[in-house]
């Protein structure tokens, strides 16, 4: 039985810094981190791993860079990692990443239970995961909160919804893409930096999968960007000034002049 | 495959395309021309940056499907629990528009149990032309596979050439799973809908990094082009209850392995109000001081309808429920009204807002949160939260 969390590399901060000359991102010293709803991932198969003896690989797409994210994972107690690097991916949208994920698991045998975080801080999308199980044909359940029993059939975990929480049975395999409620993320003990410090990250390019070139990278997305734009964000303020009276009653009056509140009667 | 090159003989070493690379790809090399790297996305920044012509992108011909069989707009209108979700009306509207400038018409797709007829007038009077019901009493639970399952095969019955659907919890789980079975695009949480009507293409702009970067999308070769919009970024439209409407009902099956089934559902004691529908939002940060004096929040938040949201700080501090918390790592929301009381204004926080109107409250007037709030109180949030919850119930004020 084996647990496989899908990990990405993103930027460690979101501020977007515009160059006042050339009107272009600035990107000079950002450093990569692993996506901190992926830590949670990462923890909670650790976690599995303990109670049920199952055995976890890593997985990620992108530049050789990433497997020192990748030996972050296994410094915490991940046994295998597993890095999809190639031109060929390179450019892919969600449906496309989602295919190059899945053609990696496969070729490592699959596994019982794949978990991903809910989402990536840098695109946002949340859209990788599900696409991904539906790829691998198995179930899934997205913003997990707690797994409440698992075995090798079958698991019931409790999922955050717009209205509260729900329990869910799914059969295995399947996926799960988890929130941060799920548990509290270790750090790496300082053996297991050391035992990992040059840990062997099998690396796989296109030709390596069953996959179809054509489905992946940039000419497997049906998305295109076509044009990126920093948003004015910029707005008039006006501050209201006085006693907390005064401030609380000038702004009681817009909010009626914007037609938000009304006097009752 | 897809490439990129730099011309070596026509490139001058200018570096505009170093800047131009949002993805930090390219660099000059020893022979000062320049180079581009591993993280390149071939996203063609730098090709039209290039004032020399000197950077080649070549893109593959790809099979493309028979766009000409592909027509109308339908909109998935989520039905939980016997209840309609106020995003399928809104997203109706928008189709309205979009439908009008692209000479087509709109569908409102409804999946559920018999009962669900009963909202097609509702759904015709806020801008559909047809409703679509697919019934089966198994649909009245929703559930990824078996909505995935039915979907999917309307689609390929009718199809629609567009399909929006709300960002709800459930929406963001089933639409990747129907993209991903259409092998189409989607496009998550786009803020702003436009019609290409040169192309006849759906331009899907959407906010990433937090909401520093604006993206325009398009799907140009793949049918349906598919979107999802959080609750509350578009207005409805008014009611017209003399609109007429087309009701087609479908007696569907389900697919044979469901795999997944929900046990209990539960609401949470105080996250009966789901903050991302919510008109108007009191939020605290740490600036409140303490768990108890979030109870004033709610007490301004009841006299106005509304609901408490909070920073992630009190999340962890176990102050308050991650359900209520807004932010990157949290819940965006899209009210009338969002009330920021003692937030400093992280830029986490602030890619969670998407608020018509914004009133910050802080006791530090250099607050970051003042530049986004269009009417700022330089006031401690304490004293302002017990104000407002006495000025408004003497003077009987409530929300619209």
């Amino acid at each position: 039985m084996k647990i496989i969390v899908c990990i990405k590399q993103v930027p460690a901060t979101n501020e977007v810094r515009l160059d006042p000359v050339t009107n272009t991102i600035i990107r000079e010293g950002i450093e990569s981190i692993t996506n901190p709803f992926d830590t949670y991932a990462i923890e909670e198969a650790i976690r599995l791993k303990k109670k049920l003896g199952w055995q976890t690989a890593a997985v990620s797409m992108g530049i050789p860079a990433v497997k020192e994210i990748l030996r972050d994972s296994m410094a915490l107690g991940i046994d295998e990692a597993y890095l999809l690097s190639d031109r060929g991916f390179a450019g892919a949208d969600t449906l496309a990443t989602a295919y190059a994920l899945a053609g990696g698991i496969q070729k490592i045998g699959g596994g019982q239970l794949i978990i991903c975080g809910k989402m990536a801080t840098d695109g946002d999308t949340a859209q990788v995961g599900p696409m991904l199980a539906e790829m691998l044909s198995i179930p899934h359940v997205t913003d997990v909160a707690e797994i409440i029993r698992i075995d090798e059939k079958e698991m019931v975990c409790r999922k955050l919804t717009d209205d509260g929480y729900q329990e869910i049975k799914l059969h295995l395999p399947a996926l799960i893409t988890v929130n941060k409620e799920i548990n509290v993320p270790g750090l790496p003990s300082m053996q297991g930096i050391l035992d990992t410090y040059d840990a062997p990250v099998t690396t796989y390019t296109v030709s390596d999968l069953d996959v179809a070139p054509e489905l992946l990278g940039l000419a497997g997305s049906p998305t295109q960007v076509v044009r990126t734009f920093i948003p004015n964000l910029a707005i008039d303020n006006e501050w209201l000034t006085g006693t907390v009276n005064q401030q609380t009653d000038a702004l009681l009056s817009r909010l009626s002049e914007h037609n938000i509140i009304e006097k009752e009667g | 495959m897809a490439s990129i090159k730099v011309l070596t003989d026509v490139c001058t070493g200018c570096e505009t395309c170093v800047s131009a690379c949002p993805f930090g790809a390219i660099a000059l090399n020893d022979d000062g021309v320049a180079e581009i790297g591993d993280t390149c996305t071939l996203c063609g920044s730098c090709v039209e940056a290039c004032p020399f012509e000197a950077i080649e992108l070549t893109k593959d011909e790809e099979k493309t499907v028979d766009l000409s069989m592909w027509h109308g707009i339908w909109v998935f209108c989520e039905i939980a629990n016997g209840t309609l979700r106020g995003v399928g009306p809104e997203l109706l509207g928008q189709a309205r528009k979009l439908a009008d400038e692209l000479h087509t018409d709109v569908t409102a797709l409804i999946l559920g149990d018999e009962g669900i007829k009963d909202f097609a007038p509702e759904l015709i009077a806020r801008g559909a032309d047809k409703v679509l019901a697919a019934v089966n009493p198994g649909l009245q639970q929703l559930n990824d596979i078996a909505y995935t399952g039915v979907i999917c095969e309307l689609v390929q019955k009718y199809h629609p050439e567009i399909i929006l659907l709300g960002a709800t919890g459930f929406g963001r789980s089933m639409a990747p799973r129907v993209a991903a079975r259409l092998r189409t695009g989607l496009t998550a949480d786009c803020t702003i809908l436009a019609a290409d009507t040169e192309n006849h293409l759906l331009q899907q702009t959407r906010p990433a990094f937090g909401g520093n970067l604006m993206a325009t999308i398009i799907c140009p070769k793949h049918r349906p082009q598919m979107a999802t919009v959080r609750p509350k970024v578009f207005a409805p439209l008014a009611a017209d209850e003399s609109r007429k409407g087309e009701i087609i009902v479908e007696n569907v099956q389900l697919p044979k392995d469901i795999l997944v089934e929900t046990l209990k559902s539960s609401t949470v004691a105080g996250e009966d109000v789901n903050i991302a529908d919510a008109d108007i939002i009191v939020a605290v940060g740490k600036g409140i001081g303490s768990a108890k004096n979030i109870a004033l929040a709610e007490q301004l938040a009841d006299l106005l309808g509304g609901a408490v949201a909070v920073t992630r700080p009190l999340v962890d501090l176990g102050w308050y429920g991650y359900a209520h918390q807004v932010g990157q790592t949290g819940k965006t929301v899209a009210p009338r009204l969002y009330i920021a009381c003692g937030i400093s204004g992280a830029i986490q926080h602030l890619a969670g807002i998407a608020a018509e109107t914004v009133v910050a409250v802080n006791n530090d007037p250099d607050a970051p949160i003042f530049a986004h709030a269009h009417y700022a109180i330089n006031s401690d949030c304490v004293d302002f939260l017990q104000t407002m919850v006495e000025t408004i119930k003497e003077k009987g004020y409530k929300a619209v």
